[in-house]
């Protein structure tokens, strides 16, 4: 580990003027990621601002229905937030799916969407990788691929995003709001990852500077209904193969709503609107469920080891459609 | 960059000075020689240092110590009293929940601290309806410990020791 200087903030605008000012520092939340990588030498950062002591540790329902989770609360919390498991049990399922018991009391709602992949080339120094050092290559195209994108990824970069909680915000049109130099701004959370394209050092489209203050959830009846599916190689305390995060309303017997985002077969959680397309208005049935699925799967593309995760990723969707048919409302 | 701390570990108050880099484990092993809390992987993957941060459970290989001061730890050695073994560490041995011991401290640590979570109503994984169950089965047991890895394979007298901390609790 190189040596860094260590501040704590003590106010959310003065951690970020003071990042701001320093090409190389950062902000550090729960650190189970960064300190990682800084072991690793994959962050070698010269100064660390401390942001876990500011006052963002606060799970609020707001007047007009939104919950409104600050960015330092624990994933722990998050999840086990009586609020937060009636209204969007997705999100307590995706975060309770994500890591370990003694990881989730350190790891930070802001953390935990600014993890970076766990591609293997990316966590080793001594091999190529764009993300990591850009230009040098991707180890991983002609590699050990068997983790990687399905659907959006470059010729630059095949990693995927490793959160699960980030996975079910994708689902339910969350918001992530930002504080920077100019004040806060608020980016909705298709927005906020990007895919790798030509610049995949970039995970997020956050500025130099710009701390994540908050993750706010819409009021969103159909989230009621709603679960998360996660397939791994073994049974707890691993990242996805495939995720699936979806809330489903029947009326009738036809899908009268319906929101899908998958993790683990893309640079960034993928929202599946062209499957929610499909099911809008039709007959809940597994024919349905299929057509929905190759709807967002036919321009999947496979790389050597991964071609399992395109029938994983349909399988995985028609359980979890099929599951909350089950105990929808009528 | 050096900085000065202080701790409280296993009731005791103690001063440290530790560079930037030092780790909350390294700190507890290197500089205090409270060697209970164990290296294993060093990366956040096997549980082996897992404390009790303020009573919560938590890795320390991934904490930087600088950002601990004021911190209250307990590790497996902290958690007898008066040369009276807590009941989760009776429950290992009258189980044979280990056998070379290694992830042990980390394990009973983890447990103290699931059965904390447990007891305030938090969820796991596999609860149904996210509704926190009256009693703990074996398949909850087995997920909400699942952040503490046994080379050994002891996981089933684990799960029975756990079950045995969990029986004396409710039981008649």
């Amino acid at each position: 580990m190189t040596p860094f200087a260590y501040e704590r903030a003590s106010d959310a605008s003065a951690a970020v003027a003071r990042v701001a000012a320093q090409p190389n520092a950062v902000f550090l939340g729960g650190g189970t990621n960064l300190v990682d990588h800084m072991r690793l030498g994959v962050a070698n950062p010269e100064l660390l601002v401390d942001v876990t002591r500011l006052p963002l540790s606060r799970i609020e329902s707001l007047p007009d229905g939104r919950v409104r989770v600050g960015a330092a609360v624990r994933n722990s919390d998050f999840a086990a937030d009586r609020v937060v498991r009636e209204r969007y049990p997705v999100l307590s399922q995706a975060l309770l799916a994500g890591a370990s018991g003694q990881l989730r009391n350190l790891a930070t709602t802001a953390g935990n969407l600014l993890q970076r992949t766990r591609c293997a080339y990316f966590q080793d120094v001594t091999t190529p990788c764009n993300k990591r050092n850009p230009g040098s290559g991707c180890s991983a195209i002609q590699g050990h691929n068997r983790d990687h994108a399905i659907l959006g990824a470059s010729e630059h970069c095949v990693a995927v995003h490793p959160s699960d909680m980030a996975v079910a915000l994708a689902a339910l049109d969350a918001t992530v709001v930002v504080l920077g130099q100019q004040g806060e701004r608020s980016i909705p959370i298709a927005d906020f990852h990007r895919l790798p394209g030509d610049t995949p050092e970039r995970d997020t489209v956050l500025e130099h500077g710009e701390l994540v203050v908050a993750v706010e959830l819409p009021a969103l009846p159909v989230a009621a209904h709603s679960a998360y599916y996660k397939v791994r190689d073994r049974a707890s305390y691993a990242f996805a193969l495939v995720s699936v995060a979806a809330a489903l309303d029947v009326f009738d017997g036809r899908v009268s709503d319906v929101r899908i985002a998958f993790g683990g077969i893309a640079h960034k959680p993928w929202r599946a609107l062209r499957a929610e397309a499909t099911l809008r208005g039709a007959a809940a049935t597994e024919q349905s469920f299929d057509r929905a699925a190759d709807a967002e799967l036919n321009e999947a593309r496979p790389l050597q080891h991964n071609a399992f995760k395109i029938p994983l990723a349909r399988n995985t969707l028609r359980m979890v459609l099929r599951h909350l048919t089950a105990g929808a409302r009528r | 960059m050096n900085a000065s701390i202080t701790l409280k570990v296993d009731g005791e108050q103690r001063s440290l000075s530790v560079d930037t880099r030092t780790t909350l484990l390294d700190a507890l092993r290197e500089h205090l020689g409270v060697t209970s809390a164990k290296k294993g992987c060093d990366h956040g993957q096997c549980g082996a240092c897992t404390v009790l941060l303020d009573g919560r459970r938590v890795t320390t290989c991934l904490s930087l110590a600088v950002a601990y001061d004021g911190a209250t730890l307990t590790t497996a050695q902290g958690l007898a009293k008066g040369g009276r073994l807590h009941a989760v560490q009776q429950a290992f041995l009258h189980q044979d929940a280990l056998q070379c011991g290694y992830c042990t401290p980390g394990q009973i640590c983890s447990a103290v601290g699931m059965l904390e979570e447990a007891k305030a109503g938090h969820p796991s994984f596999v609860t149904a309806g996210l509704t926190a169950p009256h009693e703990l089965s074996d398949e909850e047991i087995r997920e909400r410990m699942s952040g503490n890895l046994c080379r050994c394979g002891a996981y089933v007298n684990i799960v029975a020791a756990i079950r045995e901390v969990i029986g004396k609790r409710t039981g008649p």
